[in-house]
């Protein structure tokens, strides 16, 4: 660190926001400092305040609902908190440029990339004729290949990972100081994170730039940060530089949060097991339709002649980038959308089965989704969404019987039964998705299928959840097919996994084997990016 | 318009077991935001009285009394027409209903004894005043100069015992005769409950349709749509005079033909909001539960269309009482003698000398729909999800 001032100087900032003439704190007198150069991570888990100080510093917030009871924010000297609209525009874009997290909704998705990071260059002053050649160099630097033919393409025609690369190139446009990136790898792949996380580290290298990159993920942290801030509730708890947080924490939350990962070892595989559900050359094509008479002129195969197995008390773990078919595969084994292929459950032949024969089946066969705020309808309490499925399939059930079962259920899942007349918006993201798996608990099934269930949780509700879920397991001898990109939640409850890649299986076999020796290319790319974020050669992954 | 907002409610609930509430917390959220709306929470306070006021209006404005005290017995001929047996049950020439405004039945009751409590106004709607001071259309009463002047027709003049404030024309009559505030007030009631009945009907026939289009989709949605698409090409207004023109004219009648095409208004909204939530997570979870088709429909979707359903009825209920002001005035309407605003205007614009009919029926009219469209602005407000105030 430089003896002179940093670049940016952050004292007592506090955030309130007023709504209904409630006033409640979202941060709480934090102080930081960013040097040139400097890479510094705000971290913490949903609702510690992180994105909420970071969009003070331009002042991004909804003002006046928000404000600032206290606090400075120096910008080489400047205070940015007292500063005008118009000196804010200056610096905003210019010497200030922010990225976000959902690299769709930040695109204008009605204009080609070259119009928006064009409009970004003409807003801050250049000339119009420099201004091709310079979205060119642009998108050439954040390593979209073949910028020339790429020029006039829509969001959309766009994977992830390039939209997220154009964003990066339109807050470059004007080679900022400063770049604040708020979860930028979040909605991307693991094999994608990575290489946008080289990408930032490299193009702050080059410019010099100083960066404020805000996560919950300490993995990245450890990988580009210098120095770490520790966010709870609006405050910070710690700071210090990256080596030191992650070797010697000092504060409990720090220490909690490094022992958050998802642990533990998945029931040990049963060859001998049961087997509950298995699909033959399970296949799931959508037809593309063409011409005036609607022929099928070509198909895409979601899922393209898979074979699984799945065992009572055993895990089958499906792993895969976005877009592979592992969430399509799951829902055609279990009957929610039409497939072709063998698929058997408890020793019946169900793929011909109609919505009305599989209703009985329906208590046997339960599904936890990914997303919990998603999951459960607002406008039922929680005894009625975990008693709804008792209802149909257990029809001659008093009252008070299924009162009893509910309360059960939510004891089993660990959540005070008490709270069972509240509604969904009273609980947390990792209650919520309790409940989720109460609902499908409450029935006694034998099969459930797991979509993504902790993808959606900060990373210590995660741990509590595949926790939990182990235990259930155990106790009651599930079968589980455990949907997930995120392999460290893989590794501790799956016992068998199976890699997807566009709709087939390109690897398959015990957890262990495959966590520690994988066979092919595509899977050794995913450990690699997933556990040590490094960056595949081209063209194994996706972009 | 998701129900994610419920979510941004940060209200802390008291520990403990806790019995549902009258009102949901989202709905207590949505009613703080309605009254928050000061205009439309007065626009509803002062509907409401006006509507339940109206729904009285037999003891409000009525040609018979309330209540009659004779000999002893008790009549009220609100409810019920008595013979003129009930009075002189010896007379052969009795009449079979007695007219209380009568003075020679009015002395009889008198001079027994009895009394008599009439409404404040002692007009119905259909009532002809047979003792106008003018001739009709006749002025309002606070236009003329003296009680004398008003009471010129009674046998008595002002010293007449009818000469009262109940019997004078508040505001006026119309060209028939009949008192011009108490065909407001009947007026208002059968537009109210004309618009009233239409909108839930409606409501019922094409959240119902838009619903089966929505959840199921597919060629029943296609099939759907395009009947629609047909049957709203319609030129309805001509439709609606020739099936008028043919059928007897009558309030069901004319509720009915107005039912043909005013469901079709649902279909769009409820169907796009169907469409949507049909793939809400909750959904498939309670389809992954085996939960029927029905009970889906029921439980989890109909909440989320009812809140863009809502917001809209307002609007569909003014535009049904303005269709049959319209109707009225354009003579198609409910039949002769029926009290109704459109027939009003119709008069005002044909006595153009009688200048307060038509005011009181223009006032009456937008009176109503500008209290209806205010309460309408609330109930947006209120279901708004990014409605916030300070």
């Amino acid at each position: 660190m430089s003896t002179s001032s940093p670049l940016l100087s952050v004292r007592d900032l506090s955030v309130a926001f007023t709504q209904g003439g409630r006033t409640t704190t979202a941060v709480d007198r934090i102080s930081f400092d960013i040097a040139d150069g400097e890479t510094v991570a705000l971290v913490g888990e949903s609702g510690s305040g992180k994105s909420v100080s970071a969009l003070s510093v331009l002042k991004l917030l909804q003002y006046p609902a928000a404000s600032h009871p206290s606090g400075e924010i120096r910008f080489r000297d400047r205070d940015l908190l007292s500063a005008s609209d118009a000196e804010l525009r200056r610096v905003r874009g210019n010497e200030i440029a922010m990225i976000f997290q959902e690299p769709m909704t930040s695109l204008n998705p009605l204009h080609s990339i070259e119009k928006q990071i064009g409009e970004t260059l003409k807003l801050h002053g250049f000339e119009e004729k420099t201004i091709p050649g310079r979205i060119l160099e642009l998108l050439d630097q954040v390593g979209i290949r073949d910028a020339q033919k790429r020029l006039k393409a829509y969001p959309h025609q766009l994977s992830g990972g390039q939209r997220q690369r154009v964003m990066i190139a339109m807050a470059l446009a004007n080679q900022p100081k400063l770049l604040i990136a708020d979860e930028p790898t979040t909605a991307l792949d693991v094999t994608v994170q990575a290489q946008i996380l080289k990408l930032l580290d490299d193009l702050k290298r080059e410019q010099g730039m100083s960066m404020l990159f805000i996560t919950h993920d300490l993995g990245i942290v450890r990988r580009i940060a210098d120095r770490v801030c520790v966010m709870t509730d609006g405050k910070i708890v710690e700071t210090g530089p990256t080596e030191k947080i992650f070797t010697d924490p000092q504060h409990d939350y720090t220490k909690h949060l490094l022992a958050a990962e998802p642990k533990g070892q998945p029931i040990l595989l049963d060859e001998g097991a049961e087997t509950v559900l298995t699909g033959e050359a399970v296949k799931v094509w959508f037809p593309i339709r063409k011409g005036l008479m609607r022929k099928t002129v070509d198909n895409i195969k979601a899922v393209d002649g898979v074979d699984v197995t799945v065992r009572a008390g055993q895990t089958l773990g499906i792993v895969g980038e976005s877009g592979s078919g592992k969430t399509t595969l799951g829902l055609a084994l279990t009957r929610m959308i039409s497939s072709q292929g063998r698929i058997r459950f408890d020793g019946k032949d169900i793929d011909a089965f109609s919505f009305e024969a599989m209703r009985p089946l329906r208590r046997e066969i339960q599904i936890v989704f990914q997303d919990p705020f998603g999951s459960l309808s607002p406008r039922m309490s929680i005894a009625e969404i975990v008693g709804e499925g008792l209802a149909i399939h257990e029809p001659g059930l008093s009252r008070d019987g299924r009162d009893q079962r509910v309360v059960e259920a939510l004891k089993e899942v660990g959540l005070d039964p008490e709270t069972r007349f509240r509604y969904p918006h009273e609980f947390s993201g990792g209650q919520r998705q309790r409940v989720a798996i109460a609902r499908a608990m409450v029935l006694k099934p034998k099969f459930v299928m797991l979509d993504e269930p902790t993808s959606a949780l900060d990373m210590s509700v995660q741990a509590q959840v595949v926790d939990l879920l182990r235990d259930l397991q155990r106790k009651h001898n599930l079968a589980y097919l455990f949907i997930s990109h995120d392999l460290k939640v893989v590794r501790a409850l799956a016992n068998e996994v199976m890699v997807m890649r566009n709709g087939e299986v390109v690897e398959q076999g015990r957890s262990n084997e495959i966590f520690d020796a994988p066979k092919t290319d595509y899977t050794k790319a995913l450990m690699a990016a997933a556990f040590d974020i490094e960056v595949a050669p081209a063209g194994v992954v996706s972009e | 318009m998701t129900d994610q907002s419920a979510t941004l409610d940060g209200r802390t609930i008291p520990e403990g077991r806790r019995k549902r509430p009258f009102l949901s917390p989202l709905n207590q959220r949505r009613w703080q935001n309605f009254k928050a709306n000061r205009r439309g929470y007065w626009s509803l306070w002062l509907f409401l009285v006006l509507f339940v006021l109206s729904l009285f209006a037999e003891f409000i404005a009525n040609d018979r009394p309330i209540l009659v005290e004779y000999k002893g017995q008790y009549l009220t001929p609100v409810f019920k027409t008595y013979s003129e047996e009930v009075l002189f049950p010896d007379d052969p020439l009795a009449l079979p209903r007695i007219d209380f405004t009568d003075p020679y039945i009015q002395d009889a009751i008198h001079e027994a004894g009895g009394w008599m409590i009439w409404p404040p106004i002692r007009y119905s709607y259909r009532t002809v005043n047979k003792e106008v001071p003018t001739a009709a259309p006749s002025k309002p009463a606070f236009m003329f100069d003296s009680r004398e002047e008003l009471c010129t027709r009674y046998a008595a003049g002002a010293e007449d015992p009818n000469c009262t404030i109940g019997n004078f024309n508040w505001l006026g009559t119309d060209d028939q005769a009949r008192d011009v505030m108490a065909r407001l007030i009947y007026g208002f009631r059968i537009s109210v409950l004309f618009g009233l009945i239409l909108t839930g009907a409606s409501a019922v026939i094409g959240v119902a349709f838009g619903a089966v289009q929505g959840f199921f989709g597919g060629w029943i949605d296609l099939i759907g749509q395009r009947l629609i698409e047909i049957w709203s090409s319609m030129p309805v207004l001509y439709l609606l005079l020739i099936i008028a023109a043919i059928l007897p004219p009558g309030f069901w009648i004319l509720l009915g033909i107005m039912l043909l095409f005013s469901w079709v208004a649902f279909v769009g909204i409820v169907r796009a909001e169907f469409l949507r939530a049909r793939n809400f997570e909750y959904v498939n979870a309670a389809r992954a539960l085996g939960v029927p088709n029905r009970t889906i429909m029921f439980r989890h979707l109909l909440p989320n269309a009812m809140v863009a359903t809502l917001t809209f009825l307002p609007f569909i209920l003014n535009g049904s009482i303005t269709t049959l002001t319209s109707l009225d005035f354009l003579g198609f309407g409910l039949p002769p003698g029926s009290a109704s605003l459109g027939e009003l205007i119709l008069q005002g614009k044909n006595n153009l000398q009688a200048p307060w009919l038509g005011f009181s029926g223009f006032i009456v009219i937008s009176v109503m729909l500008s209290l209806l469209i205010f309460i309408g602005e609330a109930t947006r407000d209120a279901f708004d999800p990014r409605k916030t105030f300070g």
